[in-house]
């Protein structure tokens, strides 16, 4: 059924029809309707789900580490500052290989205190072992919830869905609602690998000697390896059943152009306009989505890119003393490749700034005009 | 009084890496006595991140989860959340954390289940400081006393934090304070908390030989000293107000208890004096919050 609903409200959809049993969460803006809609189900008896309406995001991880730990699926959101008092439990969580799935709606870290959308709270936990997904619209956010269980379940290995501060979260869209069968069908019930059980007693997440610890997180990695043949074979499946699908990457606009320009979340929608008039106008410039930032989809972007002469990545977040971060990653993934093309790295749209038509122009023109980057951050929009 | 049985089931098994006379041993024992094996308890950061032994071996015969230092009040409750989705309601949820975990770095989330009553038993197991990691202050070091960062030159300026007094704000069915010497007490504890729904909280006192530097042999005069002087009065607390008091007739002056330890070791009689009064206070503050 097609539904006009907020990017918030398609979280919560994503999690009705996931069959979540245990929810832990603690309200931050832009999360907050999420909280507060889930809640509203529950009281009403449409969801049947344990909520435990906990002091923290600290305690929220921690409760869904017991939860998961239990053998039960689990959900939480948050945003900014709540995933970053996360942090330390976002390494256990993985540590631990529990397929706990989180919504961060993303939005930039104080000091100074701001309540707007970038990348800067979840790119920072690029470190923490969690597959990260990021999302260009409201389908696209509640598609991913359902994909995201599949995947974390397969490869024991936590989820990020990331959506963008009220360009999402708050903005309403017509989103394809599918149904419950349909989703049971796609999406069976967890089924964990060692559940709790007294009457084999086992001791879980003990300490782990420097003779052993290597091992483990050998085995993490390996798991990480196992996600694009993964979240492929679950995006493929999804796409045959539901008629949507996204791919770690997406490519869009003019093929064989020498310009391709790298964006994620929503500033993707903003770019797919400009470059369609630019190729109209007769610009040879493509766009690049990316949706999985870990791991990194190096492959899939190499294949991508191949007849391109330089690359133009728009961030928006900022890793202080390197640049942007998608740019950083970027230029390591091309490192080894025989074609190490010119990477523009633009940083923009910080704290929720837009990012408009002809800020993406401005950059695609920079980047066509010129050789290399004169500077290794080009800032787009910079009031001097 | 109805007499006590111990119970003949061992939960803690052999090859475990307590200390010479670890009060928190003996105290884990007869813990897992009461509880059963229908048990699963969860670990904050603590001596017992360590006590049972590393990966791939365990010295515990009940489910075991380790978890991060703050957070046992909260992993404790998605524990018993998924139990209860999965239609489990006879296992028993026990958290045991130390001082650190519970009146320190853990508070919040502690305070956080109990304000929800979250359906499991909390054991804090007292050994009045950091010891895991080398003896450091925490807020449930007693007043004056000598720890690796309150050197004996300025000794801990603070009086215990009353953690009873805390989780009995929160209006949690039972609490109760126990130790080992008087193990019939601890396990009848122990067994009426697990008769009962919500937030329970046992508050252990478990002497540390290294921490207190205080010979091995002494763990249980230790303690028994602890509650004849009233520094660990036997109580026992019902939803937030009902007050029973476990009354010792053998009273000593708080110097009996002080002498043994050599983290007391520099107090001067005023110093001891001091003390006195403090525990005196204590005592007269928990008479008028049993009184109420």
């Amino acid at each position: 059924m097609k539904r006009v609903i907020t990017g918030n409200q398609a979280v919560a959809y994503g999690v009705i029809l996931s069959r979540v049993d245990v929810i832990s969460a603690y309200p931050i803006t832009p999360q907050t309707t999420i909280v507060e809609e889930l809640s509203e189900l529950i009281a009403s008896g449409r969801l049947k789900t344990r909520f435990l309406k906990v002091e923290s995001e600290h305690s929220a991880m921690a409760a869904l580490i017991g939860a998961s730990t239990g053998g039960v699926r689990t959900f939480t959101a948050t945003s900014s500052h709540g995933l970053a008092y996360m942090h330390e439990m976002l390494h256990w969580a993985s540590g631990a290989r529990l397929p706990i799935v989180l919504v961060n709606v993303n939005r930039a870290l104080g000091a100074p205190w701001n309540i707007w959308g970038d990348q800067s709270d979840s790119l920072s936990q690029r470190d923490t072992g969690w597959i990260q997904l990021y999302c260009e619209n409201n389908q696209e956010v509640l598609d991913t919830i359902v994909q995201a269980y599949r995947i974390a379940e397969r490869v024991k290995l936590p989820v990020m869905v990331v959506l963008d501060a009220f360009v999402l979260s708050h903005t309403s869209e017509p989103v394809e609602v599918p149904s419950m069968e349909e989703v049971d069908s796609f999406l069976p019930p967890f089924c964990p690998d060692y559940p709790i059980d007294t009457q084999e007693p086992r001791a879980y997440s003990v300490i782990t000697t420097p003779e052993y610890f290597l091992e483990f997180r050998y085995k993490v990695q390996k798991a990480m390896e196992e996600v694009p043949e993964v979240s492929k074979k679950v995006d493929d499946e999804f796409r045959s059943r539901f008629g949507r699908g996204y791919g770690a990457i997406e490519r869009y606009g003019k093929e064989e152009a020498e310009v391709v320009l790298v964006t994620s979340g929503t500033v993707t929608s903003t770019s797919r306009m400009v470059i369609r008039k630019l190729n109209e106008e007769g610009w040879s410039v493509a766009g690049l989505k990316i949706k999985r930032f870990r791991p990194f989809p190096s492959e899939e972007i190499y294949r991508a890119i191949k007849g391109a002469k330089k690359l133009a990545v728009i961030d928006r977040n900022l890793s202080a003393g390197v640049g942007g971060i998608f740019a950083q990653e970027l230029r390591a993934a091309l490192y080894p490749k025989e074609e190490r093309l010119p990477v523009f790295g633009f940083v923009s749209g910080l704290g929720g700034r837009d990012i408009t038509p002809e800020l993406i122009e401005e950059a695609i023109q920079y980047t066509v005009e010129h050789p290399r980057p004169e500077e290794e951050i080009l800032w787009l929009g910079l009031k001097k | 009084m109805k007499k006590i049985e111990i119970p003949l089931e061992e939960n803690l098994g052999h090859g475990h890496l307590a200390c010479a006379g670890c009060g928190a041993a003996i105290s884990m024992r007869l813990t897992l006595k009461a509880l059963g094996e229908k048990t699963i308890m969860v670990f904050p950061a603590s001596c017992w991140s360590i006590v049972p032994g590393s990966w791939p071996y365990s010295s515990f015969r009940i489910t075991a989860i380790h978890a991060g230092f703050v957070t046992a009040g909260a992993t404790a409750s998605g524990v018993r959340a998924a139990l209860d989705v999965r239609g489990d309601l006879e296992t028993q949820v026990a958290v045991w954390a130390g001082d650190g975990g519970t009146f320190d770095i853990g508070l919040q989330a502690l305070s956080g289940a109990a304000e929800r009553n979250e359906d499991f038993i909390y054991i804090c197991n007292d050994n009045e400081g950091y010891m895991n990691t080398g003896t450091q202050r925490s807020s449930a070091t007693p007043l004056l006393a000598w720890t690796t960062t309150t050197p004996v030159m300025q000794p801990k300026e603070n009086p215990k934090k009353d953690i009873m007094a805390i989780m009995a704000d929160h209006h949690i069915p039972y609490a109760a304070t126990a130790t080992i010497a008087y193990p019939e007490d601890l396990i009848r504890k122990l067994q009426k908390a697990k008769g009962i729904r919500g937030t329970r909280f046992i508050h252990l006192f478990s002497p540390c030989p290294p921490g207190w530097k205080m010979a091995s042999e002494q763990t249980i005069k230790i303690s028994r000293l602890a509650v004849r002087s009233r520094i660990f009065p036997l109580y026992e607390i019902e939803n937030g107000r009902n007050y029973t008091i476990q009354e010792e007739s053998r009273i000593v002056p708080v110097k009996e208890y002080l002498k043994l330890q050599g983290r007391f070791g520099h107090l001067t009689e005023k110093d001891i004096e001091t003390t006195q009064k403090n525990v005196d206070d204590t005592w007269e503050r928990l008479q008028r919050r049993a009184r109420c």
